[in-house]
Formats: C-alpha cells, sequence, structure tokens
C-alpha cells in the first residue's frame, strides 16, 4: 500500500476554518508527523455542503467542479478532503459529470463564463483523510509511529452518512478485502486500533446526526445525537471518533442542547480521529488542537496519559 | 389495504350506527363500523410532473412502491407519520389534498441518503423529498420551513463570496427565523470555549466578523452562478404554471 498518496492535494473546506479548525489542525498535524505533503488548493471555494443543493442540484455539482480544475490547474490528479460533505459532493460531481448530460452542459456554461477550466470527469481522484492515511502508510506506518499507544481507550467509531452513501457515487468501495465497506465501513476502526484503542462494536457508525438541520430543526437533531451517544455509552466507549466536522460540531452541540432541553445527560467524549491519531504519534493535544474543540475532552486525556 | 387507502379510516370518515337493522339482522354498535362512501374527484393531473421538474424530483416516476425508503428512512424511525413511500404515492396519483395535510413535516427529511441507498429504482426519493418540499412552497400551501430559510441564508452566503463564515450563517438563520441568539445551549457552548481558550476565540470571532473568508477571483463565477439561478426559478415558476411573482 505505501507509496500512494505521499503528495496530494489538500482541500480543507469551510468549516475546517471555521467552527471544525480543530480537525483542519489535526490533519496537517498527522500529515506532517507521517511524512506526507498536503498542498492546499488556490482560490477553493464552498463545496455547497447540505444546502446549496436544495437551491438547484447542478449548481452544487458546478462548485465542485470549480474545485476540480483547480487541482488539475495545480497538476495533481488527487484531491483529499477530510470532511464528508466536502468528500461526497466532490465524489457526487463526479458521478454526475460522468453520467449526467445535463450536468455537464451546465458545468461548462458556468465555467466558461466564470472564466476556467472546464472539469471533466476522470481527471482528479477524490479521497478522504481515511483513504489518504490508510493507502500511504496504513496501520504499519501508523504503529511504527505510536509513542503514546491508545491502550486501555475504548473508542465508537462513527462515520457518518456522506461518507458511505448513496454507494452509487463511490465505486472503489464494496469491492472486497482491502476496499471500504458502505454498510460496515472500517478504515478509521483499523487505524485506531493500529494506534492502540480497543474499538467497541458500535452499530451505529452510518447513522444520521441530523447535521443538515441541526439549527433548523434542532429538536429532531437533539434526538438523534443522544441515541448516539447513549448508544455509544451502553458499549462501553469512552470516546467517539469522528471524520466529519458537522456530524463532530453536531455531536457536541446537542450533548449539550440534550441536557438542557431534555435533562439527559452524558458524558461521552468526542475527538476527530486524526486527534487521536495524532496524540498517539506523540503530538501534544494542542498540536492536534483538542483546545478547538466545543466540548472539552482533556479529563480523559489526562486520565489516559495522552497529554 | 393499500397504503393510499390510510384516508378512509381516519376517525372523521368512519360511521357508527347506535341502532341499525339490515335485513333483520341488528348491526348495531362499533363492531360494526363503516366507512363513508366517497368519490375522489380532486386529482391533480400533473402533480407528479411538477414535482418532477424540481431540482431532486426527475426520478420520481421510476419508483415502484417497495417501500425502501420509508423503512430506511432516518426520520421515519422518530416519526412514523413521516413516509416518503405514501408521499411518493400520493404525488403519482394526483392526490393533492392529501399529500398537503403533511406539509408541516415534509420539510423535515435530513439528507441522510439512507432511501437513496436502499432505493432498487434510483429514485432518489431524498431528493424528492426536498422537491416536494420546494413545490409546497411555491404553491403557497406553506410558509418557507425553517430548513429553506437556513438554505438560502447558506446558498446567498456561498453564491456571494465562494465561501461561508459559520459564525454568520448561524446569525443570519437565526435573525431571519426570529429565534434569539442567546438559546442556553449556545451560551454554553461559547463560553465553554471562551473559558478554555479566550484569546484565541475572541481573535477569530473578531477576524471572521470583519474579513468575510472570500474566494480569490470569484466575481465573474459569482455572476454567472446568479444568472443561472435566476433561469431555474423562472423555469421552476413555469413548470408551477406559477406567474412570474407571488402565488398562483
Amino acid at each position: 500500500m505505501s507509496g500512494k498518496y505521499q503528495k496530494v492535494a489538500y482541500y480543507p473546506g469551510c468549516a475546517l476554518e471555521g467552527s471544525g479548525h480543530a480537525y483542519n489542525r489535526s490533519t496537517k498535524a498527522v500529515g506532517k508527523k507521517l511524512g506526507l505533503d498536503l498542498v492546499e488548493l488556490k482560490n477553493w471555494n464552498c463545496c455547497g455542503a447540505m444546502e446549496v443543493k436544495n437551491i438547484d442540484p447542478k449548481i452544487q455539482t458546478y462548485l465542485s467542479a470549480r474545485n476540480l480544475s483547480i487541482a488539475e490547474d495545480m497538476g495533481f490528479d488527487t484531491v483529499m478532503a477530510p470532511c464528508n460533505g466536502c468528500y461526497h459532493n466532490l465524489k457526487k460531481a463526479e458521478y454526475d459529470l460522468e453520467n449526467d448530460e445535463a450536468s455537464r452542459e451546465v458545468n461548462s456554461r458556468l465555467s466558461g463564463k466564470a472564466g476556467h477550466n472546464t472539469y471533466e470527469s476522470g481527471k482528479v481522484e477524490t479521497i478522504h483523510a481515511l483513504d489518504w492515511i490508510k493507502h500511504s502508510v496504513g496501520e504499519e506506518g501508523i504503529k511504527d509511529r505510536v509513542k503514546n499507544s491508545l491502550k486501555g481507550l475504548k473508542v465508537a467509531n462513527y462515520y457518518g452518512c456522506m461518507y458511505t452513501r448513496p454507494r452509487h457515487i463511490f465505486p472503489e468501495k464494496d469491492k472486497g478485502p482491502g476496499s471500504e465497506s458502505t454498510s460496515k465501513p472500517h478504515f478509521m476502526d483499523e487505524l485506531l486500533a493500529a494506534a492502540g484503542a480497543e474499538n467497541v462494536d458500535y452499530p451505529l457508525k452510518t447513522a444520521c446526526c441530523g447535521g443538515a438541520h441541526a439549527l433548523s430543526d434542532s429538536d429532531t437533531s437533539t434526538k438523534l445525537v443522544l441515541n448516539l451517544l447513549t448508544t455509544a455509552e451502553a458499549c462501553g466507549a469512552d470516546v467517539i471518533a469522528t471524520e466529519c466536522p458537522t456530524c463532530h460540531t453536531g455531536l457536541e452541540m446537542h450533548q449539550i442542547r440534550a441536557e438542557k432541553v431534555l435533562g439527559r445527560k452524558t458524558s461521552v467524549k468526542i475527538l476527530y480521529f486524526t486527534q487521536l491519531l495524532g496524540m498517539a504519534m506523540g503530538l501534544s493535544p494542542k498540536a492536534v488542537g483538542v483546545h478547538e474543540n466545543f466540548s472539552d475532552s482533556m479529563s480523559l486525556i489526562k486520565e489516559k496519559k495522552l497529554a | 389495504m393499500p397504503i393510499h387507502e390510510k384516508s378512509l379510516i381516519r376517525p372523521e370518515n368512519l360511521v357508527e350506527h347506535d341502532e341499525l337493522v339490515i335485513d333483520g339482522v341488528d348491526v348495531s354498535g362499533h363492531w360494526s363500523t363503516f366507512i363513508e362512501t366517497r368519490a375522489i374527484s380532486d386529482y391533480n393531473e400533473d402533480l407528479q410532473d411538477e414535482i418532477g421538474a424540481l431540482g431532486g424530483g426527475e426520478n420520481i416516476h421510476r419508483c415502484w412502491q417497495c417501500g425502501s425508503c420509508t423503512n430506511a428512512c432516518t426520520v421515519n424511525a422518530i416519526n412514523p407519520d413521516f413516509n416518503p413511500r405514501y408521499w411518493i404515492y400520493l404525488i403519482r396519483l394526483g392526490m393533492e389534498s392529501e399529500l398537503v395535510r403533511d406539509k408541516d413535516i415534509i420539510w423535515q427529511c435530513v439528507s441522510c441518503n439512507k432511501c437513496t441507498y436502499a432505493c432498487p429504482r434510483d429514485v432518489n426519493p431524498e431528493g424528492v423529498m426536498k422537491a416536494t418540499a420546494h413545490w409546497l412552497e411555491m404553491k403557497g400551501h406553506t410558509e418557507k420551513k425553517p430548513s429553506m430559510i437556513f438554505d438560502e441564508a447558506f446558498s446567498e452566503q456561498v453564491f456571494d463570496t465562494g465561501k461561508i463564515e459559520d459564525g454568520l450563517v448561524l446569525r443570519q438563520f437565526f435573525q431571519r427565523t426570529g429565534q434569539p441568539l442567546t438559546q442556553p445551549w449556545l451560551v454554553t457552548l461559547v463560553t465553554g470555549l471562551i473559558k478554555r481558550f479566550p484569546v484565541f476565540y475572541l481573535m477569530r470571532l473578531g477576524l471572521a466578523t470583519v474579513f468575510r473568508p472570500r474566494t480569490k477571483g470569484w466575481s465573474r463565477a459569482k455572476a454567472a452562478i446568479n444568472e443561472y439561478v435566476e433561469e431555474v426559478e423562472a423555469a421552476n415558476r413555469k413548470a408551477l404554471k406559477l406567474d412570474a411573482k407571488g402565488a398562483e
């Protein structure tokens, strides 16, 4: 596996410059530690998240196509997006541009008027931060670099919706051994296990946190998140490992809201998987942005001697 | 009983007779409940075409009613009245008045894509839910729902600058929906962060307000997108047979 993805284009996206900055910081820090090169896309734009498609899906396709055209112009054949939303949208655009004439037509019109190259499908591969670490250094690469093993840390791996659904936009998944599964994803489990973590058998790996309506329908989101939190606790997890800034912030936000509105207190911690990997490889909590999380996980980090 | 016949057994459509004798047989009482006779005449024969014309609704005609969408649905699990299969059925039959009864919950689809993952017919039920919510608002059956207000605030920022700043999206959403920013959970969330790292947080908050993140060289893309959005809106209104402005 090693050798692949040593230098890739990096698309952080808006959330990683705002509420999810801890994910940005920890992804970069882990990459540096692993000797992997990230080159940020120049003048990237928002992918449209879960919102622009509701105004019109083809604009959303264009937004991602513009980012992919930038990667191509910079000479990259791979772009890595740690945010599930960005990753999903780049994949979706790739699929639509390959299969839908109307999407191609709108993309070429908007790209022409905006004055940049029209992206054509098949030129740039989109990968997630999980693919990036899994296929560049893999579990062996992680094991070699572990300084503070996550031994004794019980982790519920939470992948969310956008990393696996719908299946058809992820042609490389469900290809048997070695490939990611869309029904039971395992890349995060494997990477964290390599760092010593004890993964619990979490049945809600791909359940929804209600992130798209985190603010507009908070009561629904709070119910969904509370279910994720209490189930993680019932599985014996100390921490939920996340790989999406919307899920992560949603869990933090609605953990507090569940306590305030429903009187249901949960104490399971929430950390990005890159924060856990980074601390396992000897990076300080500050270097992986633990202080930038909305929730406070320091008690657990100290207890497990990761600080 | 087919799912679309749910309406037949609503309490207001059921009749019980305290004293009823038919052919000499006493059938009084609740054990002999009758369904009101009815004839449906208000079909909207264009309903499927109208929703199919809106973004996301294109494949609704492919549905063969297997129910995989509802079975997989995140929202259905917490509210059994949230039933994508049922709504798709109503739309395909043209039963507009039945569909409109659920106008206050259809917008609650969380876009988890479990339905689209499960659908064997590539209907994209998630897109159909969004198109239906949009249709209800455009037709004036319901006011703009919070999710549409959020989508618009978000999209306007993207179209305007190429990027969003999540604090600004949050503030605009609360402002447009007339909610105070001092939600107890939000206060706890923010003060928790400030306590642990005040200088950083305040600096970032301040900087983001003064210097909104924006994509360099975005102005031409902005013009192209805005022009296209106007075109889409005009086409949508035409498909729904609405005049250029306002309701039907």
